[in-house]
């Protein structure tokens, strides 16, 4: 009797890890398995369509450092992120504070703002690539309302102010901000919910109070609401960081890498240089970086998201 | 803060946000002699269908792989995340506090850095070009967001059902089968709208994995975009196509759809 109640103990003990094995295995392969062989493959010599694993150091890295188009996409990526996320902070925050004051038609408001996050980042480039057209689209519009200079959107090739930095001209892209206008169009709803939950959370009674106390609506937000917002507002800049980090298919479908290199990303360039050019060993560089930068945001939330947990 | 100026701002938002749909809805259905450029933002003068006639008959094969795609990848990920999140919210082990982060990391990894060696895995087990492989792909890549959600959700069930449950002598498997699996009505809603909008919408694995004949609805949508010979009617009239079925599920279920999206950015 008293063995057999203890092995129903030990098995109930080794019972949950039985559960996630399955998964724990599956991760451990195709996630942390498979960014070693990446990282493996990105010191190799296989820059053809024959494999070749010969180990050439950091040679693939040093490479890319020095290249015009990896240089440009770092640029890119970093002009890309500064305005996709501030600008998407700023609308969400914005339509999110509006949308709270107890309006009617909340519901159809909020649905509008979220709708565009339903879509396939394919289909937003399918499309934004039409309305932002040169020649056509908002520009015939803005041509209505007597703008002279029309906005070249994604084909510009300027970069402003032009710094000399390494092979590239340093600056911003004006090209990226028409993928930028994409990217806020589908994201800034994203940021709204999570700033309108966040709200929302806030108890009626603190304004109530410091309504009392004489404090302006104006001093409400300045002083107590938006201060409360900042934990939305770091989680949600590491949401939208990670994905601008690695921002592929709008990209792709929108503008492809752009005249020299004025809209390319590093998930661009990986996907070119490996599947059109064979460059393996490059193309894994290239995604290494990739996953270094997240990690450099991703790790640190995690663990302190897991800390809070704990305690 | 006057109450016309808030409803006159989210107006001209709102307007924003839905011009790209005007757009993208007039041009589909409107017959190739009136699309011009200057004619862009003008109302066809009749309605056309012969642009989704043309998309639907190019498109046709790929919505069909991405139906066997999405269907089958959803209902997966969702029972493994289920039982993931179940155990990891409910039962203690030795490292299952570390376990979990290392689980979650695999959800913001670029795919870029695992998408080489998949290929050659697919190649070697045989799944490379062909949907069950694509839905493998899905339904492993989703476990960390499905695990995630559903843990969250089952954090919220008390203590107290399992601790009695376990006293009447249900097991593990037991109690999530008639306890937990029967409250996760709307958990299963909340992750079969996330995983079949991302199944659904997803590129970088469909692109690189599947070739012409075994590609999902968004790959084949991006070549007819980028061939020279298609009218801009029949590309508009592909994109509404391609959207239309995560458009359904979120005018239906949008409520779920933005929790979704809430569950699966905030952690805890």
């Amino acid at each position: 009797m008293s063995t057999g109640a203890k092995k129903r103990w030990s098995f109930e003990k080794v019972a949950p890890v039985l559960f996630l094995l399955p998964s724990i295995i599956a991760i451990g392969i195709f996630v942390y398995g498979f960014i070693g062989w990446t990282a493996y493959a990105s010191l190799s010599a296989w820059n053809s369509i024959v494999p070749d694993f010969t180990f050439v150091g950091l040679k693939n890295y040093i490479f890319l450092f020095h290249d015009f188009r990896f240089q440009s996409d770092l640029r890119n990526t970093l002009f890309f992120t500064i305005f996709f996320i501030g600008i998407s902070i700023v609308i969400g925050l914005g339509l999110a504070i509006l949308i709270d004051q107890k309006i009617k038609g909340e519901t159809f408001f909020r649905n509008i703002f979220i709708f565009p996050m339903a879509l396939s980042l394919v289909v937003t480039g399918v499309v934004w690539q039409w309305l932002l057209n040169p020649s056509t689209g908002v520009n015939l519009i803005l041509k209505k309302l007597g703008v002279v200079h029309l906005p070249k959107w994604f084909v510009d090739t300027t970069v402003i102010p032009k710094i000399h930095w390494g092979v590239i001209s340093f600056g911003i892209p004006v090209a990226i901000l028409a993928v930028v206008i994409a990217a806020v169009w589908q994201m800034s709803g994203f940021t709204m919910a999570m700033y309108l939950s966040s709200l929302r959370a806030i108890p009626d009674e603190l304004k109530e109070a410091a309504r009392i106390d004489g404090a302006t609506e104006l001093q409400i937000y300045r002083k107590i609401i938006l201060p409360l917002m900042w934990p939305v507002t770091l989680s949600t800049t590491i949401i939208l960081a990670h994905i601008s980090l690695k921002i592929f298919d709008l990209i792709y479908t929108m503008t492809g890498p752009g005249a020299g290199f004025v809209t390319d990303v590093p998930g661009v360039y990986m996907f070119e240089t490996t599947f059109r050019g064979n460059h393996y060993a490059q193309g894994t560089a290239i995604a290494v970086i990739m996953l270094i930068f997240i990690s450099l945001i991703i790790v640190p939330y995690l663990v302190s998201s897991s800390r809070k947990e704990a305690e | 803060m006057n109450r016309t100026l808030i409803y006159l701002i989210l107006l001209v938002f709102a307007v924003i946000f839905l011009t790209p749909v005007y757009v993208v809805l007039i041009t589909s259905v409107k017959d190739v002699s009136e699309i011009t450029l200057d004619q862009m933002w003008k109302l066809p003068k009749t309605i056309e269908f012969g642009g989704y006639i043309e998309a639907f008959k190019r498109l046709e094969p790929s919505f069909l792989n991405s139906i066997y795609l999405a269907i089958p990848a959803t209902v997966l990920s969702s029972l493994l995340g289920s039982l993931n999140g179940y155990i990891l919210a409910k039962w203690r082990f030795r490292g299952s506090e570390v376990l979990f982060p290392v689980i979650l990391f695999g959800m913001f990894i670029p795919y870029q850095s695992i998408l080489i060696p998949l290929i050659e895995f697919l190649r070697i087990i045989g799944l490379y070009n062909t949907i069950p492989g694509l839905i493998l792909v899905h339904v492993i890549y989703g476990i960390p967001i499905t695990t995630l959600i559903f843990r969250n959700y089952y954090v919220s069930i008390p203590d107290a059902i399992l601790e009695s449950a376990k006293i009447d002598g249900s097991g593990i498997f037991g109690i999530y089968r008639y306890i937990f699996l029967p409250l996760s009505i709307s958990g299963f809603v909340v992750v079969g709208i996330w995983q079949f909008t991302s199944v659904w919408n997803e590129f970088l694995f469909a692109v690189s994995i599947t070739t012409s004949g075994n590609q999902p609805i968004m790959v084949a949508l991006q070549n007819l975009a980028g061939s020279q010979i298609v009218q801009w009617n029949v590309q508009m009239a592909g994109a509404v196509l391609a959207a239309l079925p995560t458009l359904v599920v979120y005018i239906l279920l949008g409520r779920y759809f933005i929790r979704g999206i809430l569950a699966g950015s905030v952690k805890g």
